[in-house]
């Protein structure tokens, strides 16, 4: 794989269009993204980031628009690319496969008109990775949705590009299938070492995957950052609701044989969490739902509940739901979200900078 | 069994239909292309155009034909330019004349193969650096074959059946012009039943095996491109 360079991507497009409904859409951004790492572009359907998408592919035009890419211009007010001549792989959210193909012709394909050839150990390689060894002798009509999204990202990567753009390559899928290619895609992110834009509507893929986020609302950057940041934050329509959590990274320091748990130190906090099997040592990824947080003005010492810390309260926000509110805490270098009803909260009296403890019923290790 | 002549005009009947087979594909498949692709208003009086043999009397469409190819029509006076001479009359004006009246039986199919392809499978290859052309090429007609395979098998079985045109531009030579349907209608002429009967049951039993490998082939590739009659 190609190294990326020293710049990153900035990408400004302006587009306006009516939908087929008649209702216009606009889209207007203008961001700057890191150069390596999974940058997930999030929002509800119809907030354009799929659009987005399109306009850095060349698929769609944007009537102004600018883009460079690790100092190429692909886009500029006299210029644009044409979609076959930018180093891209493109992931669409459903199948995209060339039906008259087998699995393998769909890689050939790619391999082909790759811009260098592609080693035995390389293809080998991509194959195992997104294990699609057993199916390349079939068409596509012969493959299960989730095999068929496999084959398709390892067509992508085949082509050799600089910047891979994946649309909701699971929205077409059902659960199972999604808990199907997760896992290769966390291969894969881990193992590339160019840029990932990953468009997304979904929560869980992001905190799984992402390692920056940029957040669309109606064709507008309404946040962007770190995803630990981003997740922090409770001010954003699209994040509020029954998946807001926070995304905390830390390292496995200690595991308890005895009780299958393992202890996940962080700046400055630590949590016990279940064990599912990582080594020592390594860099983890949990995701700490606002629902599965609870709060107490004094700490309790008879609960069920394994992990709790002082708090200091730093925000409280309406949630979505009327009955609802979300409070946000820091707990040293670290935020948390905690979700209650509204009559907890008046019940309890809670103000913004009061000291509470909060105890977390569950904590996801999401990588 | 069948005369001497008649086999000629078996000959003759297949080699017309085979010759205006390859060049209804040729023809056709841009203008299928352009049909499935355009937004253009001129998509509707070109494919209204392209339709008209379905609903035209086969005389009508002859009679221009006729006309055009004459001595004073614009496709006559070219032909002459060329130094070809005239073509009423001679089995190369009967090509032209039968891909003009098969055509929608080759275009439609291949249209609608394509315009089912969507605008998936180029953007797909586009992501794989494969150019315009090329595209075309390597993805479109490969992924369009069902569509080619229908348009070949209508366009040669209707040449093989047509009888109007042939008649109002070929007229009647042995071994020029004088095809399968004008031998059953001399046949019937002469009141001899009984080689009339041979050639027509050919004909049924031909044109029968024909469709019925046209909807066998469709039912296998589970797509209906027999947009026509």
């Amino acid at each position: 794989m190609v190294n990326s360079g020293q710049h990153g991507i900035h990408a400004a497009f302006k587009l306006s269009r009516s939908h087929a409904s008649g209702e216009p859409f606009t889209l207007d951004v203008d961001i700057q993204l890191p150069s390596s790492g999974v940058t997930a572009v999030f929002g509800h359907s119809g907030s354009g980031k799929t659009t987005f998408l399109r306009c850095v592919a060349g698929l769609e035009r944007a009537q102004a628009g600018q883009l460079t890419v690790q100092g190429e211009v692909w886009q500029d007010e006299r210029r644009h690319v044409p979609t076959h001549q930018r180093p891209i792989g493109y992931v669409f959210q459903e199948a995209s496969l060339f039906e008259h193909l087998t699995g393998m012709g769909n890689l050939a394909f790619a391999m082909k008109r790759a811009p260098t050839p592609t080693s035995d150990a390389d293809l080998q390689q991509i194959i195992e990775l997104m294990g699609i060894e057993s199916i390349l002798t079939r068409l596509p009509k012969h493959m299960s949705g989730g095999e068929r999204q496999r084959v398709a990202i390892a067509r992508a990567l085949l082509i050799q590009p600089r910047l891979l753009l994946m649309d909701e390559p699971l929205a077409s899928l059902d659960h199972q299938r999604k808990q199907e290619i997760l896992p290769y895609l966390a291969r894969l992110r881990a193992s590339l070492k160019i840029p990932i834009l990953y468009v997304s509507h979904s929560v869980d893929e992001i905190a799984q995957l992402a390692d920056h986020v940029v957040v669309l609302e109606q064709g507008i950057v309404v946040a962007q950052g770190d995803i630990g940041e981003v997740f922090a934050r409770t001010d954003l329509n699209a994040l509020s609701g029954f998946d807001t959590g926070a995304v905390w990274q830390g390292k496995l320091v200690a595991r308890d044989e005895q009780w299958h748990l393992v202890k996940v130190s962080f700046q400055q906090t630590e949590l016990w969490v279940r064990d599912t099997g990582e080594a020592l040592g390594s860099s983890i990824r949990v995701r700490i739902l606002a629902r599965d947080v609870s709060l107490a003005r004094t700490a309790l010492d008879e609960t069920s509940i394994l992990n709790r810390m002082p708090a200091t309260i730093t925000d409280i926000c309406p949630d979505r739901d009327e009955a609802m509110i979300l409070v946000r805490l820091d707990c040293g270098q670290e935020v948390l979200i905690a979700r209650l009803t509204k009559r907890s909260l008046d019940k309890m009296a809670l103000q913004v900078g009061q000291e509470v403890w909060a105890q977390i019923k569950s904590v996801a290790i999401v990588r | 069994m069948f005369t001497t002549a008649d086999l000629d005009a078996i000959w003759l009947t297949l080699r017309l239909a085979s010759i205006v087979t390859v060049l209804l594909l040729i023809v056709g498949t841009p203008i299928a292309w352009w049909l499935a692709r355009t937004r253009s208003w001129l998509k509707g009086p070109v494919g209204a155009i392209v339709a008209l043999p379905l609903v035209l009397p086969p005389t009508v469409l002859g009679f221009y034909m006729l006309v055009a190819m004459g001595p004073n029509g614009a496709i006559g006076q070219f032909t002459q330019a060329l130094g070809i001479g005239l073509l009423p009359f001679s089995f190369w004006g009967l090509v032209i004349a039968s891909v003009v009246y098969s055509l929608p039986f080759v275009v439609q199919p291949i249209q609608n193969a394509m315009q089912a392809l969507g605008e998936r499978p180029l953007e797909a290859a586009a992501t794989l650096r494969v150019g315009p052309w090329e595209r075309f090429f390597c993805v479109v007609l490969p992924l369009s074959k069902p569509g080619f395979i229908t348009a070949a098998i209508l366009g040669f079985a209707h040449t093989v059946g047509e009888f109007g045109v042939v008649l109002m531009i070929g007229g009647n030579i042995p071994q020029e012009t004088r095809v399968v349907s004008v031998q059953i209608y001399d046949y019937v002429e002469a009141m001899e039943y009984g080689q009339a009967h041979l050639l027509a049951g050919l004909m049924v039993a031909f044109s029968f095996v024909v469709l019925l490998g046209v909807y066998g082939f469709q039912r296998q590739g589970n797509n209906s491109m027999l947009g026509v009659k």
